[in-house]
């Protein structure tokens, strides 16, 4: 049985319930017992949340695990930990593990291991396809049935534009929503970053925005013509943004989401061929960056999710060619949303931390990301006011391959709790 | 000027002053390959390590002779010969030469980028010989030598690059370079073959080579690679020779005195006809001949003895 907690003090940000301004939280039998000024109880232990800010737990709804298969990467320990250290508490791990999650048995594997070893919740994200190999359908019954929350084939686009209208069918007969990393492989053409002044001049292969944007294009389509639920995975392009506000216009069950990068960093900030910053969707121009801050002001962007990839050290410190894609981001994703969208103003706190709480949890369908009353006590505190350095050697996630490491930000975790359980606390 | 850098890594970084001293020390040391005792001793002593990891003949023939007449020692290290096919990483590749103290590595790597990575770990001087489509900068500064040796200037010169841009290094580094020096670049290629905002990087693009050639002091004809055709990027060598192929008839487009160049290897016939290349205009072979000088300069600048140095 979890201790009481009272969170005193703090400034209490729950968009689910409208709530943004000074109250206590009490935590009760690893649920929320009530959420209100000055309470009155007796606490088996009190949070001095004075000056901070208390939310929700985070949830973050693509984030890769890497295990089974990959654990020289990152285990469901070690991700689960940087989540926490990054005050989520909620993580859907994306399916290209080895086996990939496109069985029943390896979501069961998954729901196990995170329950023995795992320090926050974790929601499986099932296979579109086989062995994610883009040819025929998951048992996508049973892996919801064994409790996968949505489908994806991340990482590997669905091309087979058949394949995913049968996907789509099949899919909102069992209402999960498909997740798709909008990719057309042949105008990537191998490319390695975002083609355009920057890829000229540093003499890499271009991927141009029109790979991701005509991918979402053809989604749409099917998703009106299925009427399934679609959500373009980390969206980067200017067109992508347009595609999915005329999407919402016509009422489309279509959602999208972005990274703290797509925001934060464009293609001219890679430097000296760091590999650290590369990832795919790739770090776009400032046009696209500048399109996705609109896309975000104006709530078109519908949550926000880290893509979060450990990969080794040799993975990366090598011919940017080479490099594998992908950077880890939870324990930065508070961070950088906070220092880079909160305060410049493109975006409210509380807004920000809608988008990272319950959004994000609608999605995919978890009642998560509030601090209502009898709602599991997974809560984030936040220090707003000192600026830290990111130092990639602190992270808890094994990856080191952050293009952040040495910003300085503010809007660090200090104490996060899962079920009612300290999780996390900042040194 | 004295030299600064520890490495030559690109033309991008480099200085007008920095380009001018290389093209100053190469003319010195163009007259040592004229005599019958060819050889200076400004590299005794200093091991020189030729790293190529992409099928090379002229560079690397060219660096092994500029070492060799500067007095080097000199190591070839071949992807094919070495630990590379096990699977080593460069780094630890590279760590293994540095241990046993090498003075200068000379690198040439199908991936951009390469050569500033080995800089970064290594003491020893790196040389970029051509990473990926990134940059060549040795080729440019014999380009620029070439150019100013039959023109006596560069500045103010119109030059045309023709030809696959998007997969070159030499056309990047002598887009930087030719404007660095003053020269005003145009490039000339089917859309397919220009990379994006290449006009960025302050060239004038044309897809019609005639209007091209208009009013050019240089002709830069590039290599066209023949297996692009499979990638869509030109329907047939056929058609892309009707339409960019430099033939004599073509060239009289050119100013009256303009001077034809190529990197090699040519296809003639292809970009090039073999009228052109042997012709009056063509300066190709002097290319090679200057390429040994421009690299014995920046051996000599990166690693030579200088005088009051023991």
């Amino acid at each position: 049985m979890s201790k009481s907690i009272l969170i005193q003090g703090g400034h209490v940000v729950d968009p689910a319930n409208q709530i943004d301004g000074p109250a206590d939280v009490f935590i009760e039998n690893g649920k929320i017992a009530k959420v209100g000024k000055g309470l009155k109880v007796k606490a088996d232990q009190t949070i001095d949340a004075k000056g901070k800010i208390v939310t929700p737990g985070l949830v973050d709804i693509h984030v890769h695990l890497r295990e089974p298969g990959f654990e020289y990467k990152e285990t469901i320990a070690t991700g689960t930990l940087a989540a926490v250290a990054g005050g989520v508490t909620s993580v859907a791990c994306m399916p290209n593990t080895n086996p990939p999650i496109d069985d029943q048995a390896i979501v069961h594997f998954i729901k196990s291991k995170a329950e023995k070893e795992g320090h926050c919740h974790v929601f499986p994200v099932g296979c579109i396809s086989k062995q994610r190999a883009g040819e025929e359908m998951s048992e996508m019954g049973e892996l919801k049935k064994a409790g996968a929350v949505a489908l994806s084939d991340d990482g590997a686009p669905i091309m087979n534009a058949e394949l995913m209208r049968r996907v789509m069918e099949y899919a909102k007969m069992h209402d999960l929503v498909v997740i798709d990393h909008c990719e057309d492989m042949h105008l990537s053409n191998n490319g390695v970053m975002n083609e355009g002044e920057a890829s000229t001049v540093m003499g890499l292969r271009g991927i141009p925005a029109a790979s991701e944007t005509v991918m979402v294009a053809r989604n749409i389509v099917l998703a009106e013509m299925t009427g399934a639920k679609f959500h373009v995975a980390h969206m980067s392009t200017a067109g992508s943004v347009e595609l999915v506000r005329q999407a919402k216009k016509k009422g489309l069950n279509v959602t999208c989401e972005t990274a703290p990068h797509y925001w934060s960093l464009s293609d001219k900030s890679i430097k000296n061929y760091n590999a650290n910053f590369k990832m795919n969707p790739p770090l776009r121009s400032d046009e696209d960056v500048a399109a996705i801050r609109k896309a975000l002001k104006e709530g078109i962007v519908d949550c926000i999710a880290t893509d979060h990839a450990p990969h080794s050290s040799t993975e990366k410190q090598c011919e940017f060619d080479e490099a594998a894609f992908g950077i880890v981001g939870l324990e930065t994703l508070f961070p950088v949303t906070y220092s880079h969208l909160v305060e410049p103003g493109v975006v409210s706190l509380s807004r920000a931390i809608e988008l990272l709480t319950v959004a994000p949890s609608k999605i995919v369908g978890l009642n998560k990301g509030t601090l209502s009353e009898g709602a599991d006590a997974d809560v984030a505190i936040f220090d707003i006011t000192s600026e830290k350095k990111v130092d990639v050697n602190e992270f808890k996630t094994k990856g080191r391959n952050s293009p952040f490491n040495g910003w300085n930000l503010k809007g660090w975790p200090v104490t996060t709790i899962v079920s009612g359980v300290v999780k996390y606390q900042a040194e | 000027m004295s030299w600064k850098s520890k490495d030559l890594l690109t033309i991008q970084d480099l200085s007008t002053a920095e380009i001018q001293t290389i093209l100053d020390t190469a003319a010195s040391f163009k007259e040592v390959s004229t005599r019958s005792v060819k050889k200076v001793p400004a590299l005794r002593g200093r091991t020189v390590v030729l790293f190529f990891h992409e099928p090379s003949t002229r560079t690397r023939i060219s660096f092994e002779l500029a070492a060799k007449r500067m007095s080097a020692d000199i190591l070839t290290v071949q992807a094919a010969s070495s630990s590379l096919v096990k699977g080593e990483t460069l780094i630890d590749t590279l760590k293994t030469l540095d241990s046993m103290t090498i003075d200068a590595i000379v690198v040439r790597h199908k991936c951009s980028g390469v050569p500033l990575m080995l800089a970064n770990a290594t003491n020893a001087s790196v040389i970029n010989a051509g990473d990926g489509a990134h940059e060549h900068p040795t080729q440019a500064l014999l380009d620029l030598y070439t150019i100013n040796e039959h023109k006596g200037k560069i500045a103010g010169l119109t030059v045309t690059i023709i030809g696959d841009v998007t997969h070159s290094r030499v056309a990047r580094s002598n887009i930087h370079g030719l404007q660095k020096m003053g020269a005003k670049v145009r490039v000339c290629a089917p859309p397919t073959l220009l990379p994006a905002g290449i006009e960025k990087m302050g060239v004038t693009v044309f897809h019609d080579l005639d209007k091209a050639l208009e009013g050019t002091d240089v002709v830069y004809v590039l290599r066209l690679q023949l297996e692009r055709q499979k990638k869509n990027l030109f329907p047939t060598i056929r058609e892309y020779s009707m339409l960019y192929s430099v033939t004599s008839e073509r060239l009289k487009r050119a100013k009256k005195d303009a001077i034809v160049m190529h990197p090699g290897p040519m296809n003639r016939g292809v970009e090039i006809s073999s009228g052109v290349a042997d012709g009056p205009a063509s300066v190709i072979d002097d290319q090679v001949t200057n390429g040994v000088a421009v690299r014995m300069a920046v051996l000599y600048l990166l690693k030579g003895e200088k005088e009051g140095e023991k």
